[in-house]
């Protein structure tokens, strides 16, 4: 038999047994599960013993106190990883820092190493890298594992469950709430996440809205620039309180762009209903507290530092260089910025800003000490850092708030500094990775470039109310 | 004599070749047994994997945490097994992305085992998996997890019964703490290597018009296509009007194994494309 004919034959019998073919065999499939699970039940009081799971589920997933729930769930989270970070960050960058660098540069000069080729490593690929180590490792390891502790009890659906209504009426998918918290970790792997979206409209705008999640490459900066500009401005004893509060705040306007961008694309390039879904809420589960500990440990901290250090090391190198190579006596580094600072300042940035996000476009986690390194190297402030295109360790936050004041940072700087870390291109990673889910250009464009032009809009406007009101 | 004897019933029962199992990790070379860990989403489907191979593939509390395939291997008695980690799903008849990984590979990867886990607190829902999967392969194993929390739950499960109702192993298990992985281990081998025979459940219940329709089809796809795997499922599609089944017969795709794997890739391709053009 030929294959067109077993298509003539197929129709045919499709004509005969009718169109509700894939029903009539899903109900036998439900009566006989049916049948084989009460068969099999010896017991089952299930009804009685769920009653701490819906007490639970019906407070945290309630109308009026969900939201609040998360925001406070939230702000702990952020304000535990605030506030413990900050003295095994002191320490790592007394280790390696203070006491590795100079020792390793003067055995390198005992051996013989020339001026550059130590200046190359030492000053550049090596501080690049003690300095990711020391500003990312402390977070991430309290981060993550509080994290993982909330998802492996089953909170990440209530979350979910809890935005459904906002992103349905976005025009996107309830399941959009779950990728975006998974970018809330990595934006790569958010993206990745989007697999459990069926429909291809609204997988895309998962992807594109994805970046608008801050990712623990951005966390540090957030944390950093608040500590400093917000915190500094309170009194002490609200400093830490009132910068976790920032940097929730941020971490909220990502969702309120996300939902604004997904409202617009799915009014315009990506027009469609929002398909309907069912989600199963767990049980909650006990977590495993130390499973919890060494999986995070491994899977995200591990794996997350280890690609920072790749990316680090290498644009350790391009600072240095760029700092060090002059062309008509001035280096290519102070070329761009005065080049770039009037544009720069327009948005509420300067040229530093500007620059550092263009040699950290491989890993956001290298944006603030390359702003250090630039803005000394600008100022030509002397005594703080160690040479032209030394990315350097600050002891305490007052060091580092003392650089930016000399750079000409405000109070401006600094909120805008935050929200350009929101509103900027993904990193190289994540543009890769959307080029590999999607397969198109065109959108991995449109993903790349939709947020910077918002984080310069979103700037410029911000600076000009700024300099009216002030 | 009679110590010998001894000596081989201790061989036989499970506890004594606990010594025999290896976890491999991600060694899967020269693997002796395919084996598909298969289920509803959030069953604990990784967490068993983890705890077959040693490996710490990462685990969460949601539906949909694993979206790709995740593979390792252990050791067991001499013989190699390989094992796949599928993303959860609810029905083998669906066409959503993550489930069509699942999918694809139940149907044309050719399991010699197909491990369903099942949430023994949500018995009845998941057998709809458990019965569309019995209906397309002869190897497989209810693996009936989470069944520590079943009985915090006061829910109680007769396996025994079970069994006999599906026609194959059903094992008890709490992968969380390594509960019964021993006895699913080794009826992994026994079902596998064919020391156990399956005789699964098959749906009843449909008409006969459409049981007989299934069959007269299947039987025609399987004489045009001798090679594959899964002719009822396909049947099923057709009749169903499956465009992509369509294409795929039309062009001759459905023919030999290594075109059906094309195939797969080529529908995956051909969702990019729809992306683009979305």
């Amino acid at each position: 038999m030929s294959r067109k004919n077993l298509l003539v034959e197929a129709n045919a019998l499709r004509w005969e047994i009718g169109d509700n073919l894939h029903d009539t065999i899903m109900e036998s499939i439900y009566a006989d599960a049916s049948k084989i699970a009460s068969r099999a039940l010896i017991k089952n009081e299930e009804e009685n013993s769920f009653v701490i799971d819906r007490v639970i589920d019906r407070l945290i997933t309630s109308r009026w106190l969900g939201f609040p729930l998360m925001f406070l769930m939230l702000a702990i989270v952020f304000w535990i990883t605030i506030v413990g970070a900050n003295y095994p960050s002191g320490f790592l960058a007394w280790l390696l820092v203070d006491l590795g660098q100079p020792f390793l540069k003067e055995t390198a000069m005992s051996i013989g190493f020339p001026a550059w080729l130590s200046g190359l490593i030492f000053d550049g690929a090596y501080l690049a890298m003690a300095w990711v180590i020391a500003v990312m490792l402390p977070p991430m390891a309290i981060f993550f594992p509080m994290f993982t502790l909330l998802e492996d009890f089953g909170y990440l659906p209530r979350v979910a469950f809890n935005l459904d209504n906002l992103f349905r009426k976005a025009g996107a998918h309830g399941k959009q709430a779950l990728s975006m918290t998974m970018g809330f970790g990595c934006n790569a792997a958010g993206i990745i996440s989007t697999r459990i979206i069926d429909s291809p409209r609204e997988r895309l705008i998962a992807i594109i809205t994805n970046n608008f999640s801050l990712c623990n490459g951005r966390w540090p900066t957030q944390i950093l620039i608040a500590t400093i500009f917000i915190g500094a401005a309170a009194p002490a004893h609200l400093a830490g309180l009132l910068s976790a509060g920032a940097v929730v705040f941020i971490a909220l306007l990502g969702i309120v762009f996300s939902l604004l961008v997904s409202w617009g694309l799915s009014r315009s390039v990506l027009k469609g209903e929002a398909s309907t879904f069912s989600l199963e809420l767990p049980p909650y589960r006990p977590p495993r507290i130390m499973q919890t500990l060494y999986t995070s440990l491994i899977d995200r901290t591990i794996f997350v530092l280890w690609r920072a250090i790749v990316f680090a090391i290498p644009a350790g190198v391009v600072i240095w260089l760029t700092a060090n190579i002059d062309i008509a006596g001035v280096s290519i580094a102070e070329h761009f910025i005065s080049w770039s600072n009037p544009f720069g300042l327009l948005l509420g940035l300067n040229g530093v800003i500007l620059l550092a996000y263009i040699i950290a476009i491989p890993a956001n986690e290298i944006v603030i000490p390359t702003i250090l390194m630039l803005t000394v190297l600008v100022t030509g402030m002397s005594g703080l850092g160690e040479g032209t295109g030394v990315m350097f360790e600050l002891d305490s936050i007052s060091d580092t708030s003392g650089i930016l004041a000399a750079g000409g940072w405000t109070m401006l700087t600094g909120i805008n500094l935050m929200l350009f870390s929101l509103l900027h291109n993904p990193c190289s990673t994540t543009i890769y990775t959307i080029y590999k889910e999607t397969g198109s250009i065109k959108w991995t464009a449109v993903s790349t470039l939709l947020p910077v032009v918002m984080g310069v809009v979103v700037c410029f406007f911000v600076a000009q109310l700024w300099y009216l009101f002030s | 004599m009679s110590v010998q004897k001894v000596d081989h019933n201790c061989a036989d029962c499970p506890i004594h070749n606990t010594g025999n199992l290896k976890k491999l990790g991600i060694d899967m070379t020269d693997h002796d047994y395919v084996v598909a860990l298969a289920g509803n989403p959030n069953t604990g489907k990784s967490t068993v994997f983890n705890s077959l191979t040693g490996l710490r593939q990462h685990t969460g509390n949601w539906p949909g945490k694993t979206v790709t395939r995740a593979e390792g291997a252990f050791s067991y008695n001499d013989s190699k097994f390989k094992i796949v980690d599928l993303p959860g799903t609810y029905s083998l008849l669906s066409t959503s992305t993550d489930e069509e990984v699942a999918r694809d590979f139940i149907l044309f990867g050719q399991p010699d085992v197909t491990v369903i886990v099942v949430d023994a607190t949500r018995l009845e829902r998941n057998l709809n998996l458990v019965l569309q999967v019995l209906e397309i392969t002869d190897r497989a194993i209810v693996c009936l997890n989470l069944i520590d929390e079943a009985s915090r739950n006061n829910i109680e499960i007769d396996t025994r019964t079970l069994s006999k109702d599906l026609g194959v192993p059903v094992i008890a298990t709490a992968a969380r703490t390594n509960v019964g992985m021993q006895e699913l281990i080794s009826k992994i081998e026994e079902v596998s290597s064919g020391k156990y025979i399956c005789k699964p459940h098959r749906v009843t219940g449909n008409s006969r018009k459409i049981d007989k329709a299934i069959n007269d089809l299947s039987d025609k796809i399987h004489k045009e296509f001798p090679n594959l795997p899964n002719p009822k499922w396909v049947a099923l599609r057709l009749l169903e009007g499956d465009q992509k089944i369509i294409d795929a017969l039309k062009n001759g795709d459905l023919g030999d194994l290594k075109s059906n794997y094309e195939m797969i890739q080529s529908v995956r391709e051909e969702r990019k494309e729809t992306i683009d053009v979305a």
